[in-house]
Order: structure tokens, then C-alpha cells, then sequence
């Protein structure tokens, strides 16, 4: 058995084979469940119904997607260039620092000015974090991959020292949680009452721009130009650390602008449990999404809902929600491998 | 300050490093296999929790503490398995698949734990390693505590350094195996099969690595919680570089990784009003940032770390 | 040479009907092939016809899509290198096959002891290593790390890796590649050494005088096919010439012209990293003149054609591009001054093979004027630059957004001179611009080198194939670890001098060669 490359890609494995890997994670899962007693069809059924069955559970949904799209983006951008940035965790919640440090009453700005502001700060913030890695990467030839988890590490104490200090909220009963961002920095709620809001907006729209940045841009250009082969881009010319450079910044800034959106959008302020891993469900997301910038949305909403259905699920049928993590490496694994099989073909001899 | 440096000389220090440090030598000679032969296995933090589980469940159905060693063992390479084909013969990017594995191997320890045990409070308790000393050795002052009053995983763990360095250096298989992450098509052409010995390589070493998740469970503590791993794994794969990839060297990266996390333990509750606990805490992983970018300039990594082999591929 | 008759001996090896198709190329079509025992073998096929195909299917690197192939009568499993090995074969592949972190010794007893052993038996191993190096005139030393070694001894170790396994079979893909012409002569006189001593030897090469001088047969491939077989005796370099290529062979010719003022200027340029540094190396180019760099490959002429090319900055010393020094040394700096790159290595350095053929023609160019506009590309003109590039330099291919990796090795050089050649250069730098290439490719880039000449341009040739240096080049230099000699006219230089200042003797001195 070995593996050929195909002289070119039939459309109609393109498609069949991420279906097939998608197929094959619900089936694996499916087993899963059924060690626990209950049935895979009630619980396949009790997980869709949580994430889409009512207006209710698609809107937490698409909630649940928004910060996964920005951080699902943060991988794409990054892995396009071939820098492996896993450390969103950390741009995340230095993107949430930012936020809480600016926004809890430091600039007595009107809403207008304020939102726009502590996005850029939160950006920043999260592309800093990046630098560093990149920096080291550029100069050292250290590899990122180990830096970024580390940092994670790092910046979660970070946090924690700081909730526990001079972030920590005086009313807050003892609890290490920042004091709530004022009412000009919250965004609005896309629907009345319930708890979509406008972060979910400006995800699209930071999707609609990478997109046009990958298809039009220079820069898109030098990315993956980079990604391909760093050291063809250096011949030609491309300034292959400047570029590294400037896709860490976005990557870290996407990332960034998670923290941003479930400070401001939804939790109102910075605690530790902010994030329960929504910088490494970022990487899931956008290998699912094909590192395709649109993609990632679709992508980002699907893990959403896998996650949103599975608590819903859990609720009701007792079977552990750590089932929808199980499913999403799965399905992180299967599709790679599909993936592969779009580009090479199996030869037996 | 005075304080702070007698420290340095008790012998509950040097034993709590070397404590520290056993499950950090497995997992770090795990990797090491791994990558001598040029795979990265970034599945090692979910590989660790994997053995942990596994290990403990083991014991806590009433099977005997080495049973659950060995238990852990088979959980890791059953994972270098699965990390090994997808990367090996398929070829898949070392990066994705590592990140892959580890997410599946945790969640699926969680997952299982959470339905062995639905609605427990306190994690159930096991009866763990017991301290074993080495007779007449262990009264030495200092070295006597820190090196021979240990359990049998933490012995196991020093001979098993001694075993892997003989076992690269000195053995026709270790050749085979650091031939294959140097060159794959110069072993190929001398009749090595690239494809076996790279799986092999990565079988053993995430058995290793699954033995140390179990260190965790069955001998520095006695129950599995959540995230108990704590990114030891990554701190392994920070340790390879440290050590140049050779086993001796990283035995010492981990005895002095180690001796700084029992160190800071010990200062922090001598500053701890005066220091926040977390700068401590933080500590050692930035111990490893400096530590790669100290290593970066003179390291000799396998030189096919990471390139997949496709035979026959043009 | 070719005094002994073979052909009556009992063929040791035959391969029957062998076929190897990739993709749509068909690299063996149903090749069968006899070798007798001692007797030496030559190979003969321009690049892509399909020789290195045939000698990985018969080690098991590839499997044959049909045929068989037979060791003194038995048949041989496919796709098994152990199998091969045990049968007796060796193999001295064209790019080596060695672990350079590791020893000699390491490299040649690798795979010789059972796995299952509880220690290499080093001793014993250094003891034949050296045995079988004073026998056969290969001496090296079993401890040395395979990084300090030259090109030429790592050779040796390629071929002792075969001996200690007592092949009985010796194939040898290219061989000479990367010697100088006294080791090349070295080289053929081993091989009848091992011939004296019963081994059959398979020498694969591109290159008519080395199998009219090393072979007693030579079986000729073209375009995957087995076209002919013939004794040495009594064949003539022009027959086996027209064989080889199917047709008469243009050869691109230099007509003499003026020489203008410097267009290229290295003044004391020293840089490095790595092995090898250069060293106060001057140099000048000028207007219509082609300028040869002759050396073992490894000696610096990488370097050199990195510091000229912009992606190295030297240490020291100056570059004058057009009589301008260029202060801040960059790729977009030496092609903004009008500097045409071929690089050396097509896949790794010229073309980023995942992408389409409009992105690649740009890769120089997309930060001017004519494709960018308020940071964005404009993707109509590139596409129409590539169309322009596609049908002007003939390049074989889908369409403009085909992905370079699908295009052979000709049409990707087509497409590199392309995009270089378009802004009508003041300077070419060429390093190795026809390695790998088909007889008719070379032609081609010849011709482009030379209209460039014609035009005015000043042209830096860095080539190991010393025929390309001497049919092209209008002076000659060689490079030594680092150093480069004086250049000399062509037409008073002497193949014997300029190979044994590659090996380094009389570097120093430029007027040595002057004396011959």
C-alpha cells in the first residue's frame, strides 16, 4: 500500500470526503454513547434539538459560535502562513485584560468612541502576546508551537494574579473577578432578550475581511506565499519575517477580539472561567473550516452546536457532556486524514 | 534571604525535585523516542492524562499497582498508534494530528471517568506507591532522601535513562531508529523499513509517556481529577531541546526542572505575602521559554524532525 | 578501453518487461535487460529518460506497475529494498543516501545486524571497513561524522556501504556528477578494479565520454524506452549521441563579440554560514560577455550565487550592479537594478510548487506599479503577464492557473526564465540553469543565455557541468572552499588544468593555467 498524489482533485471527493469523515465522527461517538446505556438516535436527536430546535437554542448557538469564529480565524490566518499559533487561549484573555483595564470606567468615553476603542485595545493586547513567539521564532529559530502553549500557561496565572489583585472587584463578595465594563462599552443584543449580540456581527465581518485580504490583497498573497514555501517567498523577495510578523499581529488581534466580545457582548466582566478552551476549539474550527476563512463561520457554528446540543443533551439523558469534545477531535482527526485523501490516492501493489 | 538559601540544603528539597521530576523523565524520554526518529508527538499532554486515568481505573478496580503501570503503558501506545499511522504512512502534518491526539486523548479520559463515576464529589482514592528504601544508602545526608528513598516508579525511571541511551547509542536498533530521523531514504536504502521503525518508535515513546501520566495518579497522588496534567507534556517537549535529545541530558533538564518547582513551592510560602503565588507558579514555564531560547543556538535536532516520509514519492 | 566481449557470460541479472507509469508520464515502458557477470554496464539516456526510474524499481524504491526482474535466476520481490540488498545489490545513489549527523562506520553497517542484537559489534566493523578500503584503494576514516566529508568521500562511503555488503551487483546513478575530472579517471580505474574482482557493475550517465570510457556495453533509454543496445568496440560517439536523442543535437553556439563596461562588480566580498565561506572574492561581469564559475559543487558557488542574487548579505566588501555599489544588499534591491535569477534548485528556491502559475510569475514583481493598486493585486493583469509569458516561452501547460508542481522540469525553467527575462536584464545570474533538464530543455535555456548575451547583457554561469561551462562561457573561474581563481578566456583553457584546480592545486596563482 502506498499513497500517490493526485494529478488533480475530483470535485466530487471534495465534497464526499468531509462528509465522510463528519459521518464517522457521529458513528464513533455514536458507540461512545452507547456504553453508557443510552440510545445513540434519542441522544443524536436530544443534541440537534438543543442546538437548533427552537429559536432559543439557535441563537445560544450562534452565541457560542461568535468567539470560536474570531479564534478559529486567529488559527487560520496563522496556519495559512504556517505559523502555529496555539496559544488563542492567551491572546483571548489578554484581549478580556485589556477590555476590563479600559473599559470599567479608566475612559469616560460615549459608547461610539468607547466600543471602538477598547476593539482596538483588546486587538493589540492580543497580537502582543503573538509578538513574542514570533519574535522568537524570527530571531531565535525557537519553535512557536511549544512558546504559544507555554505562554498559555503563563498568561492564565497572569490573569489570575491580576483577579486577585488589581483587577479584582471590591464588591465582588471575594471572588477573583473583575469589576463589570461600564454600560458604553457593552454591546447591544442582536435580538431582544435574548443573548446574541453585536459581537457576532463584527465576527462576520472580520471573516469578510480576511477573505478579501486572502483573495485580493498583497498581503494575503505574502501569507501564503510564506505558508507554502518560506524559502521560494525569500528568493523571490518577500520579506518572509515581515510578513510573519504582520500575521501575527492579526492572528493574536483576531484572537484578542474573542475576549473582547464575551467581556463586552456577554459576560460584562473578566473571570477565570471566561474561556473553556475556546483558543484551542479555535484550531478544531478552523482545520474543519480548511483554513478558509467563510469557512471557519460554517465551521465555528457547527462545534457551537455540537457543544450547545451536547450540554442540552447532557441535561436530559445523563450522558456526560465531555462527549462533544470527544466528537469534535474526531472529527479534527477524520478530517485531516479526508483532507489527505483529496490530495494523494491509495495504490495497492 | 538567609532563609532562602538553606533551603537549598534539606534533604525534603532534593527529595521533592527528584519526586517532581520522575513523571517528567518518562514523559521526556517518551518524546525523545519519538523524536529521534522525526516525529513530534505533540499528543503527550493528552497522552499523560490518558495514562493517568487508565493507570488509576486500573488500580481502583482492584488490579495491582503495576498492573496499572502497565495498564497506562498500553493506553499511551495504543494513542502513539493512532498518532503514529496518521503521521507515518499517511503522512498528515506532525502539528494537527499532535494537537488532535491530545484533545481526544483528554476528552476521552474525561469522558470516561465522568461515566464510571456520575455523580461522586470527591475524587475516589486508591492506594498509591509506597516510598521503597534502598538499604543502607538511603541514611546518606541529602542524596540519602533525595535518591534512594523514592517509590519504585521514580528507580524505574533512572534505570529507564540508562536503558534508552544504551538502547540509541549502543544497539543496532537505536541506529536504525536515529538513522530514520536523520535521513529515512539513507535507512531505506540500507534495507530499514522507514515506516515500521518510526511506528515503533512512536508506540514505545507514548508508552512512555502514558506511564508517566500514571507516576501522577498511582505515585505522587493518590485520585484522578481534572486537568491534573497541568502541561507537563508541554513542558517534556521543552525538556527534549533543553537536553539536545539526548537522554542523560535531559534526565539532568528534568532533575533541575524539578528542584526549581520544589524550590518556588518552598519560597512561596516564605514570600508568599510579599510575592503572589501565581509568579511562582509561572515560574517554571518560563524557566522553559528561556530555556529554548538558550538552547536555540546550538542544537543538533534530528535532522528529518517533523518531514514526512512518503516512499516512493517523487 | 572495452577489450573484453561480454554477452557470452551468463547474465547475473535480467530484467523483463519492466513499465512504471506516473501520472499521465509513462517513465518505463516495458524494459528488458540483461547484464553478464563482470561486466560493466553503461546506462545511456538524456534527464527524464527514464534510467533512475528503472535502477529505484529494480532496488525496490518503486514498484513496477508489470515485469520481473531475475538474480542469477531467481526472481526478485518487488518493492523491497532488503530483498535487493540480500540478493546483492548495491546501490550508489546520484543524491547520496547517507545520515550526515552520523559516523562512517554508523552509515555503513546500518541495517547489517539483526535488530535484535543487545550491541553493535563496532570493532570488528572498523577493522573490514579499513580492510576493504586499502583492497580497493577507498581508505576513509570509519569514525569520521559524514558532514566533514567532501563530495568526493562520500562517495566513497556510498560505494563501501555496497562492498561491506559484499554486493555482487554495483549500480552507480551519475556518478561523476560531483568529481573532478582526475577523480572521475580514479573513479573508472576502481571500477575495473571491481570488475577484476567479479562484481557486475550497472553505470548510469547522461554523458558519452564517461560511458565510452568507463563501459564494455551501453543499452540506451529514450523516453522510458529501451532503444538500442551496443558493444563499446566498435561505436561511435556521434551514433550513440543520435540514439540517445532521437535526432541530430543543435548545439546552441557563442558567436564572438565586444565586451562592454562592468555590469557586475564584486569587490572583496566576503560571506558565509555554514561549511564554507567566501572569501575576498573579486570579480567582473561585463556587458555581453558570459562569465563561467567552474568548482566541485560544495566549494561556495551557492554562496556566491546567494550574495549576487540579493538573498545574502555579505560580510564585507562591495557589489557594484551597473557601476552602482548596491548598499543595502536584498533580492527586491538586485532585481529592482535589473538582475535576472535562475536559481539552482527549481522546487525548492524558484517556483512555490502549491500555487498557480499566475502567483508564481508575479513573485518578483506584484509590489510594483504595473500589479498593485492601495495594497491590492490587480489578478487581470498578472493573469494576462502570465498568458504572455506562457505562449512567448512555450510553456507546456493547462492554463495560467495550473499549479506549478504539475509542470515537468523543462517547462518550470521555462517559466522561471520567463519571468525573469521579461524585464529585459542587465545582469543574468544562472546557477546550475539546466540541472535535470532534457537534451531539448538545455538547448532552449542555452539559447535564452545566449540572446540575453547578444543583447547586452552581462551573464554569471555557475554551472558543475563543465562541457555547459566550456560551450557557453566567454572566460572561466574556478571556486575552491571559498576562494575563486583568476578567470581565464576559454579558448586558453585546458580540461586537465581547471580539473585539478577544483581539486585546489594553483588556486592562488591564475597564471598557472596561462602556462599550460
Amino acid at each position: 500500500m502506498r499513497l500517490e498524489p493526485r494529478p488533480y482533485q475530483p470535485w466530487l471527493l471534495l465534497f464526499l470526503l468531509p462528509v465522510s469523515a463528519l459521518a464517522f465522527s457521529v458513528i464513533t461517538c455514536s458507540a461512545l454513547v452507547m456504553l453508557s446505556g443510552a440510545s445513540p438516535y434519542q441522544v443524536l436527536g436530544l443534541m440537534v434539538k438543543g442546538a437548533m430546535g427552537t429559536q432559543f437554542a439557535f441563537l445560544e448557538t450562534l452565541t457560542r459560535a461568535t468567539p470560536l469564529i474570531f479564534t478559529g480565524l486567529a488559527a487560520a490566518v496563522a496556519f495559512r502562513a504556517k505559523l502555529w499559533n496555539i496559544g488563542g487561549e492567551a491572546q483571548l484573555y489578554i484581549g478580556a485584560v485589556m477590555t476590563v483595564v479600559l473599559g470599567t470606567g479608566l475612559l469616560p468615553l460615549p459608547a461610539p468612541l468607547l466600543v471602538p476603542v477598547l476593539l482596538v485595545a483588546a486587538m493589540m493586547g492580543g497580537a502582543l502576546v503573538l509578538a513574542l513567539p514570533t519574535f522568537l521564532k524570527t530571531r531565535f529559530g525557537v519553535d512557536e508551537v511549544v512558546t504559544t502553549l507555554l505562554l498559555n500557561f503563563i498568561v492564565i496565572l497572569f490573569v489570575s494574579m491580576l483577579l486577585e489583585g488589581v483587577l479584582k472587584d471590591p464588591s465582588g463578595l471575594g471572588w477573583p473577578q473583575s469589576k463589570k465594563v461600564i454600560a458604553e462599552a457593552q454591546l447591544p443584543k442582536l435580538v431582544q432578550g435574548k443573548r446574541l449580540h453585536f459581537g457576532f456581527v463584527v465576527a462576520i465581518a472580520a471573516a469578510l475581511a480576511l477573505w478579501l485580504i486572502d483573495r485580493r490583497a498583497a498581503l494575503g498573497y505574502e501569507m501564503r506565499a510564506v505558508g507554502y514555501n518560506a524559502k521560494a517567498a525569500h528568493y523571490a523577495g518577500i520579506p518572509v519575517n515581515v510578513v510573519l510578523a504582520k500575521t501575527a499581529l492579526l492572528s493574536g488581534g483576531l484572537a484578542g477580539l474573542a475576549g473582547w466580545s464575551e467581556v463586552t457582548g456577554l459576560k460584562g466582566n473578566l473571570t477565570l472561567d471566561l474561556s473553556p478552551g475556546f483558543g484551542y476549539t479555535g484550531i478544531v474550527v478552523a482545520m474543519l473550516a480548511l483554513l478558509h476563512p467563510l469557512g471557519v463561520v460554517a465551521s465555528a457554528i457547527f462545534v457551537a452546536a455540537v457543544f450547545v446540543g451536547a450540554d442540552a443533551m447532557s441535561r436530559t439523558a445523563g450522558v456526560p457532556s465531555y462527549i462533544a469534545q470527544v466528537m469534535v477531535a474526531v472529527s479534527l482527526l477524520s478530517m485531516v486524514t479526508a483532507l489527505m485523501f483529496t490530495r494523494f490516492r491509495l495504490r495497492w501493489s | 534571604m538567609l532563609e532562602a538559601i538553606e533551603i537549598l540544603f534539606t534533604a525534603s528539597l532534593w527529595a521533592a525535585a527528584i519526586r517532581i521530576a520522575s513523571p517528567l523523565i518518562f514523559g521526556t524520554l517518551g518524546e525523545l523516542i519519538c523524536e529521534r526518529a522525526g516525529v513530534l508527538n505533540l499528543g503527550i499532554e493528552g497522552i499523560m492524562t490518558a495514562g493517568a486515568f487508565s493507570g488509576w481505573l486500573t488500580v481502583y478496580l482492584g488490579g495491582d499497582l503495576w498492573l496499572g503501570v502497565f495498564v497506562a503503558a498500553l493506553t499511551g501506545a495504543a494513542f502513539g498508534m493512532l498518532h503514529g499511522f496518521l503521521v507515518v504512512p499517511l503522512g498528515l502534518s506532525q502539528h494537527v494530528t499532535g494537537i488532535g491526539i491530545t484533545l481526544l486523548a483528554t476528552s476521552l479520559s474525561y469522558y470516561a471517568y465522568r461515566l464510571a463515576f456520575p455523580e461522586v464529589t470527591s475524587p475516589p482514592k486508591i492506594e498509591p506507591f509506597q516510598v521503597v528504601a534502598v538499604p543502607g544508602l538511603a541514611d546518606l545526608p541529602i542524596i540519602g532522601p533525595a535518591l534512594f528513598q523514592q517509590t519504585p516508579l521514580t528507580y524505574f525511571a533512572f534505570l529507564l535513562v540508562v536503558l534508552v541511551a544504551w538502547f540509541l547509542n549502543q544497539t543496532p536498533a537505536g541506529l536504525a531508529l536515529r538513522t530514520v530521523g536523520e535521513n529515512p531514504a539513507a535507512a531505506e536504502a540500507q534495507g530499514i523499513n522507514v515506516v515500521v521503525v518510526r511506528m515503533a518508535a512512536v508506540m514505545a515513546g507514548s508508552a512512555l509517556m502514558g506511564i508517566g501520566g500514571s507516576f501522577i495518579t498511582l505515585s505522587a497522588f493518590n485520585s484522578f481529577f481534572f486537568e491534573m496534567t497541568n502541561g507537563r507534556g508541554w513542558i517534556c517537549i521543552a525538556l527534549v531541546v533543553f537536553g539536545t535529545w539526548r537522554p542523560g541530558k535531559a534526565l539532568m533538564g528534568a532533575v533541575l526542572f524539578g528542584l526549581f518547582d520544589a524550590y518556588q513551592l518552598r519560597l512561596q510560602q516564605l514570600a508568599g505575602a510579599v510575592v503572589p503565588y501565581q509568579v511562582f507558579l509561572m515560574l517554571p514555564f518560563v524557566l522553559s521559554i528561556v530555556a529554548l531560547i538558550v538552547m536555540s543556538r546550538r542544537v543538533a535536532y534530528p535532522r528529518a524532525l517533523m518531514v514526512p516520509y512518503r516512499k516512493g514519492e517523487r | 578501453m572495452a577489450n573484453s566481449t561480454a554477452g557470452e557470460r551468463p547474465a547475473v541479472l535480467r530484467l523483463q518487461g519492466i513499465s512504471k507509469t506516473f501520472g499521465t508520464l509513462k517513465a518505463n515502458d516495458g524494459i528488458s535487460l540483461a547484464l553478464a557477470g563482470g561486466e560493466i554496464l553503461g546506462l545511456l539516456g538524456e534527464n527524464g529518460a527514464g534510467k533512475t526510474t528503472l535502477m529505484n524499481i529494480l532496488f525496490g524504491h518503486y514498484v513496477a506497475d508489470a515485469g520481473s526482474i531475475e538474480i542469477g535466476g531467481k526472481v526478485l520481490p518487488p518493492g523491497e529494498p532488503k530483498a535487493a540488498l540480500a540478493a546483492g545489490i548495491g546501490m550508489v545513489h546520484q543524491h547520496f543516501t547517507l545520515a550526515e549527523n552520523l559516523t562512517v562506520l554508523d552509515n555503513i553497517t546500518l541495517g547489517t545486524e539483526s535488530l535484535l542484537r543487545m550491541r553493535s559489534n563496532r570493532a570488528a566493523a572498523r577493522v573490514r571497513i579499513n580492510q576493504l578500503g586499502n583492497d580497493f584503494g577507498l581508505s576513509i576514516n570509519p569514525d569520521a561524522v559524514v558532514s566533514t566529508l567532501s563530495v568526493g568521500e562520500r562517495q566513497r562511503v556510498e560505494i563501501l556501504k555496497a562492498l561491506y555488503r559484499e554486493a555482487r551487483i554495483l549500480i552507480l546513478d551519475e556518478p561523476t556528477a560531483v568529481l573532478t575530472p582526475q577523480e572521475s579517471a580514479a573513479l573508472f580505474e576502481t571500477l575495473r578494479r571491481f570488475v577484476d574482482k567479479g562484481l557486475s557493475i550497472i553505470f548510469i550517465s547522461h554523458k558519452l565520454n564517461e560511458i565510452l570510457a568507463a563501459c564494455h556495453r551501453v543499452a540506451i533509454l529514450r523516453a522510458g524506452r529501451l532503444v538500442a543496445e551496443r558493444s563499446i568496440a566498435g561505436v561511435s560517439r556521434n551514433e550513440l549521441a543520435e540514439i540517445m536523442v532521437g535526432r541530430a543535437i543543435p548545439q546552441a553556439k557563442a558567436e564572438p563579440q565586444a565586451v562592454g563596461a562592468a555590469v557586475l562588480s564584486l569587490r572583496a566580498i566576503s560571506a558565509g554560514g555554514g561549511r564554507v565561506t567566501l572569501r575576498g572574492i573579486n570579480l567582473d561581469v561585463g556587458a555581453g560577455e558570459i562569465v563561467g564559475i567552474a568548482g566541485v559543487s560544495g566549494n561556495g558557488q551557492a554562496l556566491l550565487a546567494d550574495v549576487v542574487g540579493g538573498v545574502r548579505k555579505p560580510f564585507s566588501g562591495n557589489m557594484l550592479i551597473d557601476g552602482e555599489v548596491v548598499k543595502n544588499v536584498s533580492a527586491r534591491a538586485v532585481v529592482a537594478r535589473g538582475v535576472a535569477r535562475i536559481p539552482e534548485d527549481r522546487h525548492a528556491e524558484g517556483l512555490i510548487g502549491d500555487m498557480s502559475i499566475v502567483e508564481n510569475v508575479i513573485s518578483e514583481s506584484y509590489r510594483g506599479r504595473r500589479f498593485l493598486r492601495l495594497g491590492m493585486i490587480d489578478w487581470g493583469k498578472a493573469k494576462s503577464f502570465a498568458a504572455a509569458i506562457i505562449h512567448d516561452y512555450a510553456v507546456k501547460c493547462p492554463g495560467p492557473d495550473a499549479r506549478v508542481r504539475l509542470l515537468s522540469g523543462g517547462n518550470m525553467q521555462k517559466l522561471i526564465l520567463g519571468r525573469v527575462m521579461a524585464q529585459t536584464p542587465k545582469l543574468v545570474l544562472a546557477n546550475q540553469p539546466t540541472r535535470g533538464l532534457d537534451v531539448g530543455a538545455v538547448v532552449y535555456v542555452h539559447e535564452q543565455l545566449l540572446e540575453a548575451r547578444r543583447r547586452g547583457a552581462g551573464i554569471l554561469l555557475i554551472s558543475e557541468d563543465l562541457d555547459e561551462l566550456l560551450a557557453l562561457s566567454d572566460r572561466v573561474a574556478v571556486m575552491f572552499r571559498g576562494e575563486m581563481s583568476v578567470p581565464v578566456a576559454r579558448d586558453k583553457v585546458n580540461i586537465q588544468e581547471l580539473g585539478l584546480m577544483m581539486a585546489g592545486h594553483g588556486l592562488a596563482d591564475g597564471t598557472h593555467v596561462d602556462a599550460a
